[in-house]
């Protein structure tokens, strides 16, 4: 059969939602040991968005963000994209890099917001994967500094393919201050009947 | 007045309005322009080929697609077929390819086909800023044809 995002079900979609609560959790949990910080974490909101949405949600199209793009591989495929706001990608960095200030995103500060994409994008997907039981795990990342609008359209087109929605999962903690991290995640059309089958949610 | 135009949207103008598009990455923002009734009208095409894919109600998401009904549209207000021009921007690869998926360079797709489908058309592309890493806010201002282009930590330019 295939599968269109707007043919999910209210039950594929509180599945979807599921991992997405799950995923952000064990991400936000991940974040928190990283920058040895206690933080509140509130509850994962997951969306579907119409794609001229998506841009305002994150502050506006020309909002600039940092954004790690990273494919999914191994019993499913598609791709991952961690994003923030790029003042708290200068945050989270000088975080990791014991409070050295920052306002470049030079080579040392990009290897330091790759190391953070893994770590919390490996969680995420960890999550998925001990749900279905499945062999998954993310490629090095990509990093783009840019307008949201620029950096959305990437996902967007990949969801493009299938309808004309996103899902978004925006996570969010508060240390110091408040870092709001969004995942998109888009796997390819097979991988969703897998994901649901997985979780028994697709007869086969 | 300000004309915006969003992601797989299309619309039209005329002078002394300008049509605008925010923060276009591997998306193309194509420009149909007559220049002596100024009137123009602009597409924000994600895909190259509408075609390929079964979801395709949306016209304005696909370049074949999007640029037949783009020039539906300005000629419905008034624009002359034969003095159309056309000015494109956009069409980057956000990303590096060390990921491997073939979506990543969708951007070159976009642009090879918005350029293929002019020319079937027979609508000469008199200007383009397009390809490299980075996004683009495009703004087109059909009283003097000028497409202005602005990205982020570079100085604006108009083609």
């Amino acid at each position: 059969m295939s599968l269109t995002l707007e043919a999910l079900t209210e039950q594929y979609f509180d599945v979807l939602k599921e991992i997405g609560n799950i995923g952000a959790g064990n991400a936000t949990t991940a974040l928190a040991t990283m920058l040895n910080c206690k933080v509140d974490m509130k509850v994962p909101q997951v969306k579907m968005m119409e794609f001229k949405d998506v841009g305002s949600l994150i502050g506006g199209e020309e909002t600039e963000l940092a954004a790690a793009y990273l494919g999914v591989e191994g019993d499913i495929t598609g791709s991952i994209l961690f994003l923030v706001k790029k003042d708290i990608a200068y945050h989270l960095v000088s975080k990791v890099m014991f409070g050295m200030q920052s306002d470049d995103f030079g080579e040392m500060e990009q290897s330091a917001f790759k190391e953070i994409s893994n770590i919390v994008t490996g969680s995420y997907l960890n999550a998925l994967s001990m749900m279905t039981n499945m062999t998954i795990y993310p490629s090095t990342p990509d990093l783009a500094i840019d307008m949201a609008g620029a950096i959305l359209s990437v996902p967007a087109i990949e969801f493009g393919i299938v309808g004309d929605k996103i899902l978004l999962i925006q996570s969010q903690i508060a240390d110091d201050i408040d870092i709001d991290g969004f995942f998109i995640m888009v796997p390819s059309v097979e991988s969703y009947e897998k994901i649901l089958k997985a979780l028994g949610v697709l007869g086969s | 007045m300000e004309i915006k135009v969003g992601m797989a949207d299309l619309n039209v103008c005329a002078s002394p309005d300008s049509i605008i598009t925010l923060g276009l990455g591997s998306c193309v923002g194509a420009v149909l322009y007559d220049p002596v009734s100024k009137i123009c009208g602009m597409v924000h095409v994600m895909l190259p080929d509408s075609s390929a894919i079964a979801n395709n109600s949306n016209v304005a998401k696909f370049a074949d697609t999007g640029i037949e009904e783009l020039l539906r549209q300005v000629l419905a207000r008034g624009a002359k077929r034969e003095r159309l021009v056309a000015k494109i921007a956009g069409g980057a690869q956000m990303f590096s390819v060390s990921s491997n998926s073939p979506m990543l360079r969708v951007g070159e797709r976009n642009v090879e086909a918005v350029k293929s489908k002019l020319k079937e058309l027979n609508i000469r592309l008199i200007a383009e800023d397009t390809g490299k890493n980075y996004g683009r806010t495009v703004v087109f201002f059909p009283e003097t044809g000028e497409y202005l282009i602005r990205a982020i930590g570079k100085e604006p330019t108009t083609i």
